[in-house]
């Protein structure tokens, strides 16, 4: 990996606190460093806030998500040339799963996953942009962009530190938002697409709502400005708790992204991956287009990976975690787990890992070594977890 | 009992000895530092260990911990009932939450652990 193109991550000296970091302290968060934040990782038990969000709905503090703004004439162009999903043909209000890539020596660099989209138009007709980083990666991707923006035509601002992002989380999160909405604001709120996003006004504040979330569920994701996320937090909460809603931490985010089949950058995904292999050929358009690190993700697409990612379930108690070798019929390794918890809504441990392909197909029986145990688990197919049909749904749109 | 129950800093606690036995189990304040508990290995019965090894292992969903011995001995018994009944850790903690019974070595060993103030002194120090 080329130091130029991945500058090491800062070491801050103390931690960043979201604009909600004191209401979480204040209420019983347990406040644990999370990439470089001072994040709750539970209120009280991860499980019961895990089980709320698929039961009803979950609040969940994700200011520490970067978030960016692109603007000007040249916005939509450049991130077409910059990104592995298409951004050419996207309309307003919509959002895409993406990487950020650099080019480089090495095979390709992938800094980062993320969400990019097209809020409305500016009122003279150009394109404004926005990205959602994750927050390990936040000041690197930064500086990546910026070192790559054209002379004119294109602004890129960090907004991360001056809003707030609340995810509501699950069957209920839709309408409860759309609920704390003005009318016309509500309905546009609930006609919502997956993976659309609008303006409105929630609980009385400025608010960009998305259709979109890390947990498996239905909901939304609520921006703000700082200055307003203890009101709007607030609200939403005592508009869920009557529905057996709840604050959820970090821990609960975990889970429910696990058992939903979702990579977490630094777990499944990292610099050196490959897309291809852990199943994310949605998150790179090749076609006709030219981006950092097109000509090595063309290679990785032609070849046969070594590792590919699998779900794991081991039926147990006990969980795999992070690290845990996957063991083959002769004992030897054959991979290694990236994620591993007793999942919730399950009810036993299950896995993700990376494994040869040779051991990849559902029904293989493999064995992870815990500590100084031997692990049966079964390969089966992600997601673990997918919700009920009907409930998450959007309506037709009106 | 609960009077005499004497505790490691490792927060297990451990009862008088009785009929050259006693009981040991892990502290109230323990469950609720860990939350969410799914999973417990326990030692072999006959297992001799010395104080401060490890007999087996909790787990919950964030993490795993091990279980220390409080004093040197044989273990004798263990509550095989418990790893499907974990919430009893949290709830009857001295009565079906108990996790082992132990022969120690020197039953003086258990009175050089903390007593119930000095305990409390202890998880009062220890930020929640």
């Amino acid at each position: 990996m080329s130091d130029s193109v991945t500058p090491p991550l800062p070491r801050p000296t103390s931690l960043r606190e979201t604009p909600l970091c004191q209401w979480h302290a204040a209420h019983g968060g347990r406040m644990v460093d999370f990439a470089g934040w001072n994040m709750p990782v539970q209120y009280a038990s991860i499980v019961d806030e895990h089980l709320a969000t698929r039961s009803s709905v979950g609040l969940f503090d994700v200011s520490h998500m970067g978030r960016l703004s692109v603007t000007g004439p040249g916005a939509l162009d450049w991130l077409e040339s910059m990104l592995t999903r298409k951004v050419a043909g996207i309309v307003p209000g919509q959002f895409r799963y993406t990487l950020v890539t650099a080019d480089a020596p090495a095979p390709v660099v992938i800094l980062d996953d993320a969400l990019v989209s097209r809020d409305s138009d500016a009122a003279d007709g150009t394109p404004r942009m926005g990205l959602v980083i994750n927050a390990g990666n936040r000041e690197r991707v930064v500086a990546w962009l910026r070192s790559r923006l054209p002379a004119t035509g294109v602004d890129l601002v960090d907004h991360t530190l001056e809003t707030a992002m609340i995810a509501v989380q699950g069957p209920k999160g839709v309408d409860l938002v759309a609920g704390l909405s003005s009318g016309g604001d509500g309905t546009r709120i609930r006609a919502l697409g997956n993976y659309r996003g609008t303006t409105a006004t929630v609980a009385g504040h400025a608010a960009a709502v998305s259709r979109t979330g890390y947990t498996g569920e239905d909901g939304v994701e609520v921006t703000v400005a700082a200055a307003d996320a203890v009101a709007v937090w607030e609200a939403i909460l005592a508009a869920a708790l009557p529905l057996g809603g709840r604050s959820c931490g970090l821990g609960a985010r975990d889970t429910l992204r696990l058992e939903a089949g979702m990579p977490l950058y630094g777990h499944e995904l990292g610099a050196d991956s490959d897309p291809f292999a852990l199943g994310l050929a949605l998150a790179v358009n090749l076609e006709g287009r030219t981006f950092p690190g097109r000509g090595a993700l063309t290679v990785l697409k032609a070849r046969q990976p070594e590792r590919v990612r699998i779900g794991l379930d081991l039926g147990s108690k006990r969980s795999a975690r992070e690290g845990n070798p996957v063991l083959g019929g002769a004992g030897g390794e054959i991979g290694v787990v990236t994620s591993g918890s007793f999942a919730p809504t399950i009810g036993h441990a299950v896995a993700m890992a990376l494994v040869a392909p040779a051991f990849a197909s559902e029904g293989t029986v493999v064995e992870i070594a815990i500590r100084d145990a031997r692990q049966q688990a079964r390969v089966v197919g992600l997601p673990f977890y997918r919700r009920p049909p009907g409930g998450g749904k959007p309506p037709a749109a009106g | 009992m609960l009077k005499d129950v004497r505790f490691a800093k490792s927060h297990e606690w451990i009862s008088p000895v009785a009929g050259g036995v006693a009981t040991v189990g892990i502290s109230a304040y323990a469950v609720e530092a860990l939350t969410d508990l799914v999973f417990m290995q326990l030692p072999a019965v006959g297992r001799k260990v010395k104080a401060g090894e490890s007999i087996g292992e909790i787990e919950s969903v964030k993490a795993v911990s091990d279980l220390y011995a409080p004093v040197s001995g044989e273990i004798v018994e263990v509550n095989s009932t418990l790893p499907d009944h974990l919430e009893s850790l949290g709830q009857d903690p001295f009565g079906a939450g108990w996790i082992v019974k132990i022969r120690p070595d020197d039953p003086a060993e258990i009175d050089a652990l903390l007593d119930r103030a000095a305990y409390e002194a202890l998880i009062g120090s220890q930020p929640h």
